[in-house]
């Protein structure tokens, strides 16, 4: 086997070395009721060339855009979104320096890991409006859980609020999180222009925090400042939730409207959909909770002869240290993702990424207009960004079926999760869709 | 040393991202803008974020001189302890980048993923094989998720029964991350010592287990290195009180198809892909944390989960006893890629062989070295072992000026001042795919450095030498945090 470097030669030496007869000699330590006498049932081993095909053929069916034997146009987003990836990131994550070293326990042979998750923790503070990002969780979900648990924390209090418009399978993820420390999760409905009805929360007390998703599950804006400014009075954290952080290179950040802590899903700054994973939990709050954060913080500090250098910081917060009382359990983060993700804001800068924001959501528009205009109804009116809800016919799943055996995915049904929406279903047009493959689309639909 | 492994270098200096800011310039092909402009509101606009401009070779040079400050398995040997620093296969990374599944949507509809989706139904039967136990969810995004998941499957199987308890045991060898996985559920730790032998005796556990207790949590083998060998015997008190068994796997390497996990009376297991089934650790993530349980735990498992109907693979949240879901989609997809693919490489005896040799390379490592550092339990170890800084205390060198020193050699430090168990701990996990000749080396490295202790200490004080940068000041980070530029 390549991987393993042994000769039996090597094995003799080791096993004289250690004054041992056999390899099975070395497991006597398990007791015979532990051990097994059974192999395990595994199909034969492969070579390289035949994982290869296996592999391309397992992977030839799947739906995506682009692909040479399988082409597909997909309008799905709801927390993954399709953008270009620029091939310098792929190319760069072949620097395995990066790729094979472990989380960056010793900084003097680190710092390559340790100034890039530094500068990552930057530009994501600066995009959501905040004072300080640590260095990533696993993904939205559960950057969110985090939040919510760490507002109790701060508040000493044991009841949040949560939109109704965050991605349902977020708020699931709460669920599960919050559910075994007895913590009360109030649901928050919506309006009918498709933002979060926050009228109730003025009569609520004891609230250690409010989460709201913007632009929402539907792919609306929320009226964050208002519900800023409803928490700043009240003493409760407001959190904004994100799955498309793209947003913010047009519209105000969470930050300038009021958001104690933002957090969500990196994903869409270069990193694949991936079937769902790895994505990158982004998280940032204001500064007096710094210390109340979870998940790791890289800082900048000095070596002996005064140089810059940087290190992780802040451990006493974490779970290795602080046990069963740190801010979190979490050790392993998505620091490859955070890299990736660092390296596309890098390649994008402040200009590229306000052009590229801008055409998302001009696209999305155009989108919407002529699906309007083909008689389609648009049944929210507040503004979008790259993502909306179409409400078709009755009778549409049949197009939509049809649509489906063309290689195009018009979106995702609502009513799954929102079973009032029949016929609703939410579209996302990214920079990948041209103008062609839009009336393309809206031609296929009418027809 | 005959021959230095790092004797020179050219290392560039290269500042931070905005310190090299030309407002003008870019390192992205913007698509072409070809619809109109849409109005937007004033109230709704920002002001976009303070990114500096580069050109692409700027991100280039920019990211490539910061790779070369780095040091992967790919440099050389890395052998932290518990973390299973073993080499990477490249197909691997190959294979997880094609197109099918790199950009596979996973709101699409299943018969649209049906490669994606058989690919996981079969790295969870690959799974649950290896460990011999009966079902598997591959959910959890990393160990310490993993360890969450067999908390709340405890719980709210104990809860099933109509039971409610508040404390889990924790023994004192146990990982780091378990209290805090533990406390998530509300369960309040309970320590337990390890015996003379470095591992727990029945007696400790029976004089603390109680029935208000949710089971415990293992670690086997334990951060010790050593094969909790009464295991099933715990297990069987642990039962007796209405408790269940969670056993953390990251030590799984050791025993790839040498331990029946379900006969030793493990309940629930979690593994880590990025450890034992050879998926890189990235610089600290993503990894994957499966959890593995016995039958009467399956119906508890997260969901969405994978199944089977008429040859046909779908998703289902139709587990009314699930603890409910742990990820936004399914789990870190591009990791289990990488993990099946290793697992189909390997096969069932390549993957006791690298166990096999785990332990071996461990073991030699361990008589090599136990003449100049203090080796605390002295036994035959699995796949790790740890020394203590003992013996050098009397030059007043400690386990953290050894670490640095072995920097100069080439070589990255063992894991250190863990096991808490262990005072000074230096613990050292070289895996199956270091050669004898790797080993050979590190082990000589290693003994120049006691010698140095006694003869020139302050060589050690003020290493390391030969990196980018001399020892940080991890005192002045953490008094002045600065976590942004």
């Amino acid at each position: 086997m390549r991987y393993l470097p042994h000769t039996r030669e090597d094995i003799a030496v080791m096993l004289q070395a250690v004054g041992l007869e056999s390899m099975d000699a070395l497991f006597s330590a398990i007791p015979d009721d532990c051990g097994r006498r059974d192999i395990p049932d595994l199909p034969e081993p492969l070579t390289e060339w035949e994982l290869d095909e296996h592999m391309a053929a397992l992977s030839g069916n799947g739906a995506v855009t682009g692909h040479h034997d399988n082409p597909h146009m997909v309008f799905l987003g709801a927390g993954r979104y399709e953008h270009f990836i620029p091939e310098t990131i792929s190319y760069l994550l072949g620097r395995s320096e990066f790729t094979t070293a472990y989380t960056p326990y010793q900084p003097e042979m680190s710092q390559g890991t340790l100034q890039a998750i530094y500068e990552y923790q930057t530009l994501t503070a600066r995009l959501l409006g905040l004072d300080a990002a640590n260095a990533s969780l696993y993904d939205g979900a559960s950057a969110l859980a985090e939040a919510l648990l760490m507002a109790t924390r701060i508040t000493r209090k044991k009841k949040v609020a949560l939109s109704g418009l965050v991605h349902p399978h977020y708020r699931q993820v709460v669920q599960t999180y919050l559910r075994p420390s007895g913590i009360e999760i109030v649901d928050l409905p919506y309006l009918s222009n498709g933002t979060t009805d926050t009228s109730a929360l003025g009569a609520m007390e004891d609230l250690a925090g409010v989460a709201v998703q913007s632009p929402n599950f539907w792919g609306c804006i929320e009226g964050l400042a208002e519900i800023g400014d409803m928490c700043e009075k009240s003493g409760t954290l407001f959190i904004t939730v994100f799955t498309e952080p793209l947003a913010y290179a047009l519209f105000k950040n969470p930050g300038d409207q009021g958001a104690h802590i933002a957090c969500g899903e990196g994903q869409s700054l270069g990193i694949p959909r991936w079937f769902g994973g790895p994505g990158l939990g982004m998280f940032a709050c204001r500064s007096q909770y710094m210390r109340n954060m979870p998940g790791r913080l890289v800082g900048q500090t000095e070596d002996k002869q005064g140089r810059r250098g940087f290190v992780l910081t802040l451990a006493t917060r974490e779970q290795h240290i602080r046990r069963e009382k740190a801010t979190s359990n979490i050790c392993t983060n998505s620091s490859l993702c955070a890299l990736m993700a660092a390296m596309y804001m890098a390649s994008l800068g402040g200009t590229g990424i306000r052009e590229l924001a801008r055409l998302n959501y001009d696209k999305a528009a155009y989108l919407k207009g002529a699906l309007q205009r083909a008689g389609f109804r648009i049944p929210f009116e507040s503004p979008c960004f790259n993502e909306f809800v179409v409400e078709f016919p009755p009778g549409f799943k049949a197009t939509y079926d049809r649509l489906l055996r063309r290689n195009i995915v018009a979106g995702l049904p609502l009513d799954p999760w929102y079973p009032e929406l029949k016929h609703h279903y939410l579209l996302c047009v990214t920079e990948t869709r041209t103008r062609s493959h839009m009336d393309a689309f809206v031609e296929e639909v009418t027809s | 040393m005959s021959k230095p492994l790092a004797p020179t270098g050219l290392n560039m200096n290269e500042p931070l991202l905005w310190e090299m800011d030309k407002p003008g310039r870019t390192a992205f092909s913007m698509p072409r803008h070809d619809v109109p402009s849409a109005p937007l509101h004033d109230d709704l606009a920002g002001d976009g974020p303070d990114f500096p401009d580069l050109n692409e070779m700027g991100v280039i040079r920019h990211y490539t001189r910061l790779s070369q400050w780095n040091f992967g398995v790919d440099t050389g040997m890395y052998p932290l302890g518990s973390c299973t620093m073993k080499y990477n296969p490249k197909i691997n990374e190959k294979v997880s980048r094609l197109k099918g599944f790199a950009a596979l949507h996973p709101m699409l509809p299943a018969l649209m993923t049906q490669g994606a989706l058989r690919l996981m139904a079969e790295l969870e039967r690959f799974l649950a094989e290896i460990t011999a136990m009966d079902a598997v969810s591959l959910q959890p995004a990393a160990g310490a998720q993993g360890e969450l998941a067999g908390m709340l499957l405890i719980h709210a199987y104990l809860k099933s029964l109509g039971v409610k308890r508040s404390k889990i045991i924790i023994p004192d060898t146990a990982h780091g991350t378990n209290p805090a996985s533990a406390a998530l559920c509300g369960y309040r730790p309970v320590r337990v010592t390890s015996g003379e032998k470095g591992i727990l005796t029945p007696h400790a556990v029976s004089e603390v287990m109680d029935e208000d207790t949710a089971g415990i949590m293992i670690t086997n083998p334990n951060t010790l290195g050593l094969f909790e060998e009464n295991i099933k015997e715990i297990a069987r008190i642990v039962h007796g009180k209405g408790g269940q068994v969670y056993c953390d796997g990251a030590n799984m390497n050791a025993v790839m198809g040498m331990v029946h996990m379900g006969n030793s009376g493990v309940d629930v297991l979690h593994l880590n892909l990025h450890k034992t089934f050879s998926a890189p650790h990235g610089g600290g993530g993503p990894g994957a944390g499966p959890v593995c349980v016995a039958n009467h735990l399956a119906p508890f498992l997260p969901v969405p989960r994978i199944v089977v109907k008429d040859g046909v693979y779908h998703l289902s949240e139709a587990f009314p006893q699930s603890v409910g879901r742990l990820h936004s989609f399914l789990g870190n997809f591009g990791v289990m890629i990488k993990a099946y693919a290793y697992i189909l490489s390997m096969g069932a005896e390549g993957l006791k062989k690298a166990s096999q040799l785990a332990v071996l390379n461990a073991n030699y490592l361990k008589e090599k070295l136990k003449t100049v550092l203090h080796l605390p339990y002295d036994r035959p170890c699995m796949h790790e072992c740890v020394f203590s800084d003992k013996f050098q205390r009397d030059q007043k060198i400690t386990t953290l000026d050894m670490a640095k020193r072995l920097m100069d050699f080439g070589f990255h430090p063992p894991t250190i001042y863990f096991p808490l168990v262990v005072d000074g701990a230096i613990m050292i996990e070289p895996t199956e795919t270091e050669s004898l000749e790797e080993i050979d080396r590190f082990v000589e490295a290693f003994r120049i450095v006691t010698r140095e202790a006694s003869e020139s200490p302050d060589l050690l004080r003020g290493s390391p030498k030969r990196c980018r940068v001399a020892r940080l000041d991890e005192t002045l980070a953490a008094r002045r945090p600065c976590l942004m530029g």
